[in-house]
This record gives C-alpha cells, structure tokens and sequence, in this order.
C-alpha cells in the first residue's frame, strides 16, 4: 500500500470525489463498536429491575444499538454490575468478568455496586466492585433512574469513541491473564494478596 | 385490634389449659406468647397441630440474649383456617444451644432453622440437612450473635462517630490490615490452607443410584447464579436421570446483604428505607409490614388516623397489581415467550410507578410509611388519578393479558399439571400467599387475621384448587381483580385529613417488649419480628420473609418433572432475591 495512503490530507482523485468518503481506521471502527455493544443480562438486586425498566418500551435501550442482552458472557462487550456484589458473589462475578471477549467494558451501577451503598457496613458484602475488577464507568443513584442508566451507557460510548487500536490494551500482542478469582474460606479470599497461596493452588490444579 | 388480642388471649389461655406441665405465660415486660422447655417442644408442638389445629408454622427465628446468657427460638404458628397467630418460644443457656428440630413435623422448617443455625449458631437436634443456607461453608463465626463484630465494626448503634460529619471522619477502613471489608481469624495461615472442595457443584445432593434397567446417564445440572431464568442470583443443582429431575438442591444466599445485622444498629426508623430493598418490587407493602410491627410496640397513641389508613391499603394494592403484573411477564419469559409480555406488563409498571414517584418521591424505593401514618399526602390531582387508573385502565388492561395469554396453547401444555403442590404439602412447607392459595387453601391474612382497615373492604379472597403451575399463574390475575376492587372501594371512600398521628421523628421512646407484625404482601405472609430493650435501637429485627420460605417446597414441586419445567416452577412461586437472601 502506497505511504501516503495513510495521511489524512490524502486528495480523493476526482473521478471518485462523491462516491467516497476519507476517515480514519480508528474512527470507522470506533463507530461500528458504539452501536452494537450487547450488555450481560445479569442482574445482581434491585438495580437490575431498574435495568430491565431501561430495556423496557418507555425507556428504550434499544435507541442506542444496546437492546441485545445476553445471558451469556461469551457474547458480551458491557457488564453491567446491577447491584450489591457480596463476597459469595463475587468469585462468579470475576469469572464472568474473565469469560467476556475483549474489548469489554464495565458498567458499575448504583450505590452498592460502586463502594457498597448502604448495606457497605455488612459482614458479607463489598465495598465496591472496582476492588476486584475495573470499572469505565459508575452510575450513582439508589438505584439510579433508567435516565441515569441511559446516560451512563451514552458515557460508555463515548469512552469507545476515544478509543485507538494503536493504544488499547486487548489489542496487543501480550495476552492479559485475568483477574485471579477470589475464593471462600474463613473470609473472601482475594489470591492478589496472597502471592504463595495463589502459586500454590495453581501448582495443584496442574497436578490434577 | 382489641377484639384480635381478645381472641389471641383465649387462644393462648385454651393452650395454656390444656398443657399446664409443659408451658408458661411468658411474663417479660412486654412480651406474649408461650414459654416451654426445649425437653417438651416435640410433644407440644405435635399436640397443638394434630389436636388444636395449628397446622402452619409461619416462621422460626433466634434471638440472643447476651445479658441473660440465653439463646431463645421463636416459633409462629397459626391454624390454616384462620385466627390470629400463636407465639412459642424455647430458651437455652448460650454456652450449648441445642433444640429439637422441628422438621419431622413442620417440613417447612427446614430452611428457617439452618438460617438460624448460619446467623446465630442454634444447632437443631436431628435436622436432616443441618449446614449453612446464606453464608457459605467454612466462614467464620456466627454473625447474628451479639458478641460477633464485623470487620467495619465502628461503634454499637448509628451514627457511627468514624462518619460524624464536620471534618473529623476517619474511616474505618483506613486501620483495617487488608484495606476492605474482610478479616481472618488468628488460626489462618495463608501457606497452609488448604480449600474446602465445593462438592455441591459437582455432586448430587443425595449420591445416584444407577438404574439397571435403562441404560440412562445421571447427572447433575448446575443453574445459575447467573442464569437468565433465576429471577436473580439464585442456584439450582438439580440431578438428573435422563430428562427427570431425582433430586434438586437450591442454593442462596448469593444476594445475603445483612439486614438483620444492619437493622440492629440502625434506629427503628432508620430501617424504614432498608426495608424497601428487601423485596425491591413491592417497597410499600415491605413499608408496610414494618410499620405495623413498630406501631405494636409503640400502642395505641400511633394508630394512624383514617386519611392515612386509606392511603396505605392504596398503596399495598398497587404494588399488589404491579407486583403480579410483574410476577405474569415474568413467567411468561420462563416459558419461552421472551420478553414480549414483559414488555406489556413492565408498561403498566411504568404508569403504577408513576404515582410512586408522585406520591413518595422515588419509583422504586419508596420509603412513604411511617410510624402512625405515612410521610406525605397525596399531592393534588392524585386521586383523580388514582381513580382513572383503577376504573378504566388497569381493568383494561389485565383482561388483555388474559385474552392474550390465559388459553394460550402453550402456556396451557406447558404448566397445567406441572410442580403440584397437594394443600397437606402447602402447609406443611409453610407456603404464603398465592402458592398456598393455588394449592386450594383459601388463607390470606386479610381475611384471616384482618389488619389496617381491611375488614371494611369487600373482596374476595381468590383460590384454585390444583396446585400446579397454570394455578399460580391464574391465581395472580384473580388477586389483580380483587385488588383493583378493593382500590375502587377505596379511592372512593378516602376522607380528607391528618395523614400522621404523631410529630414527624427521627427516634421514638420505645418501650420494652417484641412485636410481631405481618401484612399478606403480593409474595405471601410478610412478617416483622421486632425486639426492643428500651432504647434507640431494635435488640432484634427478623424479617419473615415469604419469598425464602415458599422456596422450601421448591423441591417438592420439582421431584419427577422434566429437566425444562424447572424454570416454568420457579417461575410461578415468583421469588425475589433481594427477599430471599435479605
């Protein structure tokens, strides 16, 4: 491919001037990506009642190319965490994580889900999901309003839109390992913390 | 409310009679109901279901009282047939907590005593099944008893001094070792622990016996926490034979968010808003069970005044309709019609909703009840509103899904026959609401045991007798009808007035004593059992709630029936997690 191709001030020749349009590779991706990002059909508590309403025919997700949930992760770019993680939840809320197909984004909605909302002080809740997987964008509210949820999807998109190939992680050579899942034992058991205890376990599962 | 505490005394005083060896008055300040030692609750508790006819025991909770070093179990129980509700309670010292379980008798107990055992450590005497239910195997500590601190423990009761606001915060967080909200004991050394296996994951509940004659392969099917029919983060492990389910173990607690713990250090007001969240469709009627068990204790100085009593039983119908508007899409999306009811019914929400918000301020969490009324009027143009929607469009609208779907070939193959529940099962599970009534047992506690102003309210009280499936789902239209009757009564003989009996408060003086209150939510009998020692804050604060219990019949419904009927049962108890794990 010639060089100069590549540059934007590249002059349509002008017997195609009208039948083509110049953008860049960034650009045409990002905008094929906005319109049809599939959301997790997973619902954690009360926001995913919230979520379900957003689906709904008032709210209409499906004004924004999201109204394809599906339940399963393999299909899925957009978690949306919809309530309050505990830590018998959360292991499952990893693997789902670890289970979705890059490029994949997370969407913390509500109180609990961002840093545990008001039952934060529970034995066996967490505060806040970020603390195990990373989240693009949180939704305030208790729960938030389907607007609140609209907006934050719309937030989501124009994170995509910023986006470049050139610079995101899932589209370099290196593959990412996942997050580690958390087990139960006495208390929630994040392996991060416990380098020895994770090789351990991994030494045994190659054993089995 | 005097006539039904008359006909609870002589209830009492006919059980008292009757077994003057093995029971006594409970005669704390404040407290009913009946004492008896734990070597005498088999044969009482025997008695009174096979002689006097208190064949449904609603709930089984423990309280911990750590000053007088005493573990106490609480039993409710009723006669099916209707009356008020009978309290048995059995103590023992805190050091060994054992008490004979109930579940040879009462089926329905199994589930209550192994949360009792999870949340305060009461170990019941040949429970078949005897593990954790809301927290997992191997946690640490009981967390209901009262000498068990969690890991942000900041102070006894709210506020917490490390959130007191004006610049002094110090979080608590920022002292712990691992930053988040866990703690291990002493004994755990990250080098040598070795996990427990989660065996339930791939192994049948009971081991499968392999069938000589048919050469099928057994196995065991998982579903969920994330699975789309689960109505939530519930799991189902299910064994299989062929296509037949042999054995089914549910699995909760995925969605345990500790209201019970939290609900001890709020206020009693503070648990208003908690309440909501519980079953997060019906936050009014949730309002509503509590408010009547605190304004128990509270007595007679709170009983709201009329305006408020009409507004109350308006906004529990509602959410009622909307409820089981919910309850029918939803359970048309387990039987394949994905989402195109749903959708029906989720437009009918929207406008129920609407008055929410209109009259409380948020949609779905509510938090309108208050002690002795509620928190606001309804504002202007509400009732006119109100009167459209239960004249014309509600009408309207569930005799459309009834054309739509009630004959619908499919749904009529797909459930009619499938899961029954036999009414001696019903109530020996202790199935509420629209479970027991589709398995032909006409109980609702409005009728039954009649709180608010119920009992000037002309309805119905809907039953079926077959105790399948198509039952439940048909019975959800028939209480749409009746509650759409009681609401025309209502909205059209609401009087104006004061809708508070008392100053609004942010703490009551509450005397000593234990209230139970309970309300016929949309999902089955929803019950508060409150403590208070006197002060600012509930000693205890138990929720009966309908979702959790319907689910111990889960099982019963689910043995012989095909593998792809799980989902079309699950769906017709109509759970809500939130509820189930609290």
């Amino acid at each position: 491919m010639p060089d100069e191709l590549n540059k934007p001030e590249y002059k349509v020749p002008p017997e195609l001037e009208g039948t083509v349009a110049i953008t860049t590779l960034d650009r045409i991706y990002n905008w094929g990506r906005r319109y049809s990002v599939w959301p997790m059909f997973f619902g954690l508590a009360c926001c995913a009642i919230e979520m379900i309403a957003t689906a709904g025919a008032r709210f209409d997700l499906a004004r924004f190319g999201m109204e394809i949930m599906r339940p399963s992760p393999r299909q899925c770019d957009l978690m949306i965490v919809s309530g309050t993680v505990t830590k018998k939840m959360v292991p499952q809320v990893v693997r789902l994580y670890n289970q979705m197909p890059e490029p994949k984004y997370v969407l913390s909605m509500g109180a609990c889900a961002s840093g545990g909302g008001p039952f934060k002080r529970g034995y066996n809740v967490i505060s806040g999901v970020d603390k195990y997987i990373p989240v693009d964008v949180y939704v305030p509210g208790c729960p938030p309003t389907p607007q609140a949820l609209l907006y934050g999807l719309i937030k989501i998109q124009e994170k995509i839109d910023k986006e470049s190939i050139k610079e995101v992680g899932w589209y370099q050579k290196e593959e990412d390992p996942g997050v580690p899942v958390p087990i139960l034992g006495p208390d929630l058991i994040d392996l991060r913390d416990f380098p020895e205890l994770m090789e351990r376990l991994a030494n045994k599962e190659d054993q089995a | 409310m005097n006539e039904n505490s008359k006909v609870l005394e002589t209830y009492e005083q006919a059980v008292l009679e009757r077994f003057p060896d093995w029971v006594q008055a409970d005669e704390r300040e404040g407290y009913q109901g009946l004492l008896v030692d734990p070597a005498n609750l088999l044969s009482l508790m025997e008695a009174l279901r096979d002689d006097l006819g208190y064949d449904l025991l609603s709930s089984v909770t423990g309280v911990d009282y750590l000053p007088d070093e005493k573990m106490e179990v609480v039993y409710h129980l009723f006669k099916s047939t209707g009356g008020p509700i009978l309290e048995i309670k059995v103590q023992t010292p805190r050091s060994k907590t054992v008490v004979p379980s109930l579940v040879g008798l009462y089926p329905g107990a199994a589930f209550q005593e192994r949360e009792a055992w999870d949340l305060l450590g009461i170990k019941f005497e040949n429970h078949p099944n005897l593990k954790r239910i809301l927290m997992w195997e191997g946690f640490e500590g009981h967390p209901l008893r009262k000498d068990w601190e969690e890991v942000y423990y900041g102070d006894e009761k709210k506020p917490y001094e490390d959130r007191w606001p004006e610049g002094r915060a110090k979080k608590i967080e920022q002292d712990l070792p691992y930053k988040e909200n866990i703690a291990y004991p002493e004994s755990f050394n990250p080098e040598t622990w070795i996990p427990e296996p989660s065996e339930l994951l791939f192994k049948g509940s009971t081991p499968l016996e392999q069938d000589k004659q048919i050469d099928t392969e057994k196995l065991v099917v998982n579903l969920g926490p994330q699975h789309p029919s689960t109505h939530g983060v519930f799991r189902m492990v299910a064994s299989l034979e062929g296509e037949t389910v042999v054995d089914l173990e549910p699995v909760m607690g995925y969605l345990h968010r500790n209201h019970e713990k939290i609900g001890e250090k709020n206020t009693f007001a503070m648990n208003m808003p908690y309440t909501d969240r519980l079953d997060y469709f019906c936050s009014m009627s949730n309002n509503f069970g509590y408010a009547l068990a605190v304004e128990k204790l509270l007595g007679e100085r709170y009983q709201p005044p009329e305006r408020a009593q009409y507004i109350r039983v308006i906004m529990a119908e509602l959410t009622r309709v909307l409820n089981h508007f919910m309850a029918i899409g939803f359970f048309l999306n387990d039987l394949g019609a994905y989402f195109t009811p749903a959708l029906y019914t989720i437009k009918e929400r929207e406008l129920i909703l609407d008055i929410f918000e209109a009259v409380a301020g948020s949609r779905m969490m509510c938090n309108y009840f208050r002690f002795g009324g509620v928190v606001r009027d309804l504002p202007e143009g509400m009732e006119g509103h109100i009167r459209e929607m239960v004249y014309d469009r509600l009408p309207r609208q569930i005799d459309e899904l009834d054309r739509y779907l009630v004959e619908n070939e499919i749904v009529v193959g797909r459930s009619q026959g499938v899961g029954v529940l036999t009414p001696e099962q019903a109530i020996g599970l202790s199935a509420a609401g629209p479970v027991l009534r589709a398995s032909g047992v006409p109980y609702d506690i409005r009728r039954a045991d009649p709180y608010s102003i119920y009992d000037r309210f002309d309805f119905e009280v809907a039953v079926r007798y077959h105790g399948d499936v198509y039952d439940r789902f048909l019975i959800r239209y028939d209480e749409i009808r009746q509650s759409i009757r009681i609401l025309q009564q209502a909205i059209d003989s609401i009087p104006q007035g004061e809708i508070l009996a008392n100053k609004p408060a942010y703490k009551y003086r509450m005397p000593k004593g234990e209230a139970y209150g309970r309300v016929e939510g949309p999902k089955g009998e929803l019950g508060y059992y409150v403590v208070s020692d006197g002060t600012d804050n509930p000693w205890r604060y138990h929720v009966r709630a309908p979702s959790f219990i319907n689910l111990t019949g889960l099982r019963e419904m689910c043995l012989g029936e095909k593998v792809a009927d799980l989902v079309a049962i699950l769906g017709s108890i109509d759970i809500v997690l939130g509820e189930v794990d609290r």
